[in-house]
């Protein structure tokens, strides 16, 4: 017996991953649930999303599909210059001021929390750490409902505090000016915690001898931060800010329960929008344009991220 | 300014900060177990703060029998942990096999997947209603459970911590004569309990409390999960400040109470996500 078939005797015999069932490799058959679940209900309807976006898909489509018809580009001409123009650009105004005011914000106030945390100085830092962390896993809507009623003009509990201070009310939700900011803060009481957790891990796999090495130097605390933690966080950074910027530019629940969109429209967001055309008005052509448009800007903005973050790195 | 000060002063900063991400939370809770109208005219200040004597379970009485949240509440735990538990065997098993079995386009396929992972849920969600539409699920359980029943996300996690199983281990069952599947039960499986622990509470509160989608997909009042349920009352009622904050706690309690039990395995699942990522 030659020596291959030995082997190929031996892996049958033992069960080697090359053993195959209706000629598929055992991986495959371990994959292949997953893949068909994420294949099917999520690639392929987010590739028909295009397809569906250069179509008239109403109503009338909804109940017999041969009132479909292929319109080109008309749904794009409708959001981006057309009657539904005014409210698109708006929506994608409030958002991006969403995404670029309160991501960073956000990023910063997890990392404040994070080296707050983990300074030497901190007692009882598990239990700090599961406070912090407790907005994260509540339930978007019940909590924005909460904050809706915080945020109440005249007897709100926030403005009932400012006026102890000595301060003036503000009509957090009614004033156009005020309404995306309230938000803002809402979301980022939300969800720093999670971005904290991601910078605690990030902090503690920064060697200890960076620290005594810079501090052996004299550099004061504000230079040890600014010259060794800042760059050894750069990974942590990167990973951070993707995935809060694509988080949040899916601003949903907390216009939909806070203020619908108002006033004037000042918190009507991207896939509010997507939202009310597709499943309120049951225009699915129109929606999926905005999809579309909502997933090249998260694309774009993303990759723009990682470039300007490995440039900085290089 | 000595040490001692300074620990002083660092840890008060610490307290107060985490009264004022508590203060919402406790706000919350106080107000619902208010009587009607008492809630929005708690002060800041000592001297208008609420009579302990006028407490009541009043709210949460009036959910349960006259708003049916108790429907709404069993709809949600039946949604969240059919997620958790099919999504974990479907994860558990891709996120093993990408690690340790060898097969014919496994790394293309993991990369197709991660890069994947930048397409917005919202972007197929429109296709996807017409899709189960004509399967018949529209506002059932299933329509919530089946786009949730893998993710991309609790792959990858599997994954990452399926790398270290060393491959001896996986040989020596292999020797034995112990097929793939029976190696995936009795030897995998038990090794990656902590990050099934972890990949399984991260499910838990994503399916419970998942607001968009099942929005969309459940149209019938009588299949309303608690935030949807929440949400739709919360219109409805917008003077019942103490009822709803009642909802509100129903809605959130579970959550937190899961939280705080199993909170190491997530923060820890969590932080092992993106060290590698």
């Amino acid at each position: 017996m030659s020596v291959s078939a030995a082997t190929a005797v031996s892996a049958r015999r033992v069960g080697l991953p090359s053993q195959r069932w209706l000629g598929l490799a055992p991986g495959w058959w371990f994959v292949l649930p997953a893949l068909a679940v994420i294949g099917v209900f999520f690639l392929l309807p987010a590739v028909a999303t295009l397809a569906l976006s250069v179509t008239d898909f109403d109503i009338y489509a909804l109940a017999d599909l041969r009132n479909m018809r292929f319109v080109g580009f008309d749904n794009f001409r409708r959001i981006l210059a057309g009657e539904q123009a005014d409210l698109f650009w708006q929506a994608l105004a409030n958002t991006c001021y969403f995404v670029l005011i309160g991501g960073p914000l956000s990023v910063a106030v997890s990392l404040g929390f994070a080296l707050l945390l983990e300074s030497k100085l901190t007692r009882m830092k598990g239990l700090l750490r599961v406070i912090f962390f407790a907005p994260v896993v509540t339930t978007l809507v019940a909590v924005s409902i909460t904050w809706r009623y915080l945020y109440d003009r005249d007897n709100g509990l926030i403005n009932n505090a400012l006026e102890t201070l000595g301060l003036t009310r503000i009509d957090w939700l009614g004033d156009p000016r005020w309404a995306m900011p309230s938000i803002i803060l809402l979301a980022v009481w939300k969800n720093f915690g999670y971005n904290m957790v991601i910078f605690l891990a990030g902090l503690q796999s920064i060697p200890g001898e960076l620290y005594e090495a810079a501090a052996l130097d004299g550099a004061s605390p504000w230079r040890r931060f600014w010259h060794v933690t800042l760059p050894a966080l750069g990974p942590t950074f990167l990973f951070v800010g993707v995935t809060t910027m694509i988080g949040y530019f899916q601003l949903f629940a907390e216009p939909y329960v806070m203020t619908r969109g108002g006033p004037e429209n000042s918190t009507y967001s991207l896939v509010l929008l997507m939202y009310e055309e597709g499943f309120r008005w049951w225009r699915l052509g129109a929606a999926s344009a905005v999809a579309v448009v909502l997933f090249v800007i998260t694309l774009a903005a993303a990759m723009a991220q990682i470039a300007v973050q490995r440039r900085a790195a290089a | 300014m000595n040490r001692t000060a300074k620990v002083w002063l660092h840890n008060a900063l610490l307290a107060l900060l985490a009264l004022v991400v508590l203060a919402p939370l406790l706000w919350t809770a106080l107000a619902s177990l208010l009587p009607p109208g008492a809630a929005m005219s708690v002060r800041a200040a000592p001297q208008d703060q609420p009579d302990a004597a006028s407490f009541t379970l009043n709210n949460y009485r009036q959910l349960f029998s006259r708003l049916s949240l108790g429907r709404y509440f069993l709809n949600s735990v039946i949604v969240a942990t059919a997620i958790t538990v099919i999504s974990l065997g479907l994860n558990s098993l891709a996120g093993y096999a990408f690690a340790k079995l060898r097969f014919r386009g496994r790394d293309t396929v993991f990369k197709v997947l991660l890069a994947a992972l930048v397409v917005p849920v919202q972007a197929a969600m429109l296709p996807l209603f017409l899709q189960l539409k004509q399967l018949g699920v529209i506002n059932s359980y299933w329509g919530v459970i089946i786009p949730s029943m893998a993710t991309i996300y609790g792959i990858f996690l599997v994954r990452q911590y399926a790398l270290s199983i060393p491959d001896s281990l996986l040989d020596a069952a292999r020797v034995d004569g112990a097929g793939e599947w029976r190696i995936y039960r009795s030897v995998v499986l038990p090794l990656l309990t902590p990050v099934l622990a972890a990949l399984g509470v991260f499910t838990f509160l994503t399916a419970w409390n998942d607001f968009m989608w099942p929005l969309v997909v459940l149209t019938g009042n009588d299949s309303y999960t608690l935030p949807v349920a929440l949400a739709i009352l919360s219109g409805e009622h917008v003077q019942d400040v103490e009822l709803m904050m009642a909802g509100s706690v129903v809605t959130i309690l579970p959550v937190l109470l899961l939280f705080a039990v199993l909170q190491r395995q997530l923060i820890g699942g969590i932080m092992m996500g993106s060290v590698k990522g």
